[in-house]
């Protein structure tokens, strides 16, 4: 039976910066941009910030993978008279929407009234994401792993896709797909950073740089904050806009993919999954729903094989057939219909890590937001549902259903 | 498109630029390796391997372990090819390996592989311990292809 929490709470203000090119936000502050997606996000809600009475995070309090966020010093900033929640979920990006059911726990506790999720990051060269875990110390559990050289996320991610390719034939013309649909999502969104079309003839002349991925493969590395708040329905109804409800929402996953990619323990078929299983389930279980009821999927794409790994992870084709889905066509938006290409879900509708901007996976919930609301730029016609995910990594990931009002 | 190009030899990161720690649970596999002797961590109670090592048997939570040795074969169950030196970042072939170790189901070492070129490399092939001295006298374990 359903989720007892279903449609009891809802997304009621989203905040976002500009996006920047990593290190082009200086002089900023990551303090400054995440005030101003906060207040941003209340004043789309109709709300003040002296309202808001709640903080749930993601990636340990992360700003980045450097920084982390202080939530007394976000209140002496703001001015909000009190907080009454302030927690975070644990590891990375995986847990990006699994913040909103950390928000839903604490408002159905009654805890808080309005809660902030928050990511804000600035990669100045000494803070690089790339570079992230090679410049780790050495500690003994990463010893079994940094004098292999794997030093960057997209060395880490390159052996998973590598053992896909090797089980399932998948092709690097397939990666390519992905980076290309998701690129032709992004040409008309006014703040991408990658707006320029992109071919497979542009994909296969992209440098290899940790084979059998491509430069290409790689998100963006980016600059900027975003903002979401979350209130209950009750007080959703109050707000400026339309109300997104939260209708299925989970975090967490198995042992069998655990620490992941900074592991390598994975036995078939999780090595080469996106891990996202679990969570998967859980929120079909929840809703009663399916992959073919989502209007839309936004699907978190640090690299473009880990697309490819969710899509199956979720049910939207079946193990190891993504390869033939993407190739299809079915990631694509068509502007003319409103709706996905033969028969598929469109898929990061916004552009995604790879083209938009990548603060760590907040754009994809903002874009389901406005995809329920009815207001985003390549509008999905019709949109009930939509499907977002946390970034594939060390657990817990995490995925969220928006129910539109 | 997928026409093999020759990237030379795969190289072993230079094992001067690499350094280690160990705590309790996992110095017992760097002793070994230091007499170049390849081991992993089994379960003294129910003989479950796990690596890397940690403090308890993930399957009867027996504390009690045991360091045997490996034949020190194994076979490449996925990698990637690397082109930069990530210490340096100068132009260097490597490839780091995840290795099913002979002798240990279940556990896994992550190192890099020698002994052929680097677009040779694949999924299944069979190694053979190559021992890599790194700095502070420890001994990493590397592959060659067997």
């Amino acid at each position: 039976m359903g989720w007892v929490n279903q449609d009891k709470t809802a997304i009621v203000g989203i905040g976002s910066t500009d996006y920047y090119v990593r290190g082009q936000s200086y002089p900023r502050t990551v303090y400054e941009m995440a005030a101003e997606a906060i207040l941003m996000a209340c004043e789309d809600a109709g709300i003040s910030v002296k309202d808001v009475d709640g903080l749930a995070y993601y990636s340990g309090a992360g700003m980045g993978y450097t920084g982390k966020f202080d939530s007394a010093f976000l209140m002496e900033m703001l001015g909000m008279p009190h907080i009454s929640f302030t927690a975070s979920l644990t590891s990375g990006g995986g847990g990006s929407v699994g913040a909103i059911g950390l928000a839903t726990a604490a408002l159905m506790n009654e805890d808080c009234k309005y809660c902030v999720t928050i990511m804000g990051l600035q990669q100045l060269p000494q803070t690089r994401l790339g570079t992230v875990f090679g410049r780790m110390a050495p500690d003994p559990e990463n010893s079994f792993l940094q004098p292999s050289g794997l030093v960057g996320p997209g060395h880490m991610i390159g052996v998973l896709a590598r053992r896909h390719m090797h089980l399932y034939g998948t092709t690097q013309e397939a990666f390519g797909e992905v980076a290309i649909a998701t690129r032709g999502h992004s040409i008309n969104r006014p703040k991408a950073i990658r707006r320029k079309p992109l071919t497979q003839e542009d994909y296969m002349a992209s440098p290899m740089l940790a084979d059998p991925l491509r430069r290409l493969d790689f998100c963006l590395e980016s600059d900027g904050a975003v903002a979401i708040i979350t209130t209950t329905s009750d007080r959703a109804r109050d707000c400026r806009q339309k109300p997104a409800y939260v209708h299925a929402v989970a975090h967490g996953g198995q042992r069998e993919w655990g620490r992941a990619f900074t592991w390598y323990g994975m036995p078939d078929p999780y090595f080469a999954s996106s891990g996202h299983a679990f969570t998967a389930n859980r929120i079909w279980d929840q809703s009663g729903l399916s992959a073919k009821d989502m209007d839309v999927a936004l699907l978190y794409d640090h690299f473009t094989p880990m697309v490819l790994m969710q899509l199956e992870d979720y049910g939207f084709c079946e193990r190891g057939e993504a390869n033939d889905y993407a190739l299809s066509g079915k990631l694509r938006f068509d502007p003319a219909t409103g709706k996905g290409v033969n028969g598929g879900t469109p898929v990061n509708t916004h552009g995604g890590n790879l083209n938009e901007a990548y603060i760590i996976g907040m754009t994809h919930i903002t874009e389901a937001v406005e995809q329920v609301r009815g207001t985003t730029v390549n509008q999905v016609r019709d949109c009930n549902f939509a499907l977002v995910s946390g970034g594939p990594a060390p657990l817990p990931v995490s995925s969220l259903v928006l129910r539109s009002a | 498109m997928n026409d093999v190009i020759n990237l030379g030899p795969a190289r072993l990161l230079p094992g001067e630029q690499i350094s280690i720690t160990t705590n309790t649970a996992t110095e017992p596999f760097w002793q070994a390796a230091k007499e170049h002797r390849l081991t992993a961590c089994q379960c003294g109670n129910c003989g479950h391997f796990r690596m890397p090592p940690t403090p308890v048997c993930p399957e009867c939570s027996s504390f009690q372990m045991t360091w045997p040795t490996l034949p020190g074969t194994g076979e490449v169950f996925s990698y990637a090819i690397c082109n930069r030196n990530p210490a340096t970042g100068e132009e260097f072939i490597y490839v780091p390996v995840v290795v099913e170790l002979d002798g240990a189901p279940g556990a896994r070492l992550i190192a890099n592989v020698t002994g052929c070129d680097a677009q040779d490399v694949h999924i299944g092939m069979k190694v053979v311990v190559e021992w890599t001295p790194i700095s502070d006298d420890w001994v990493l374990p590397n592959f060659r292809k067997a």
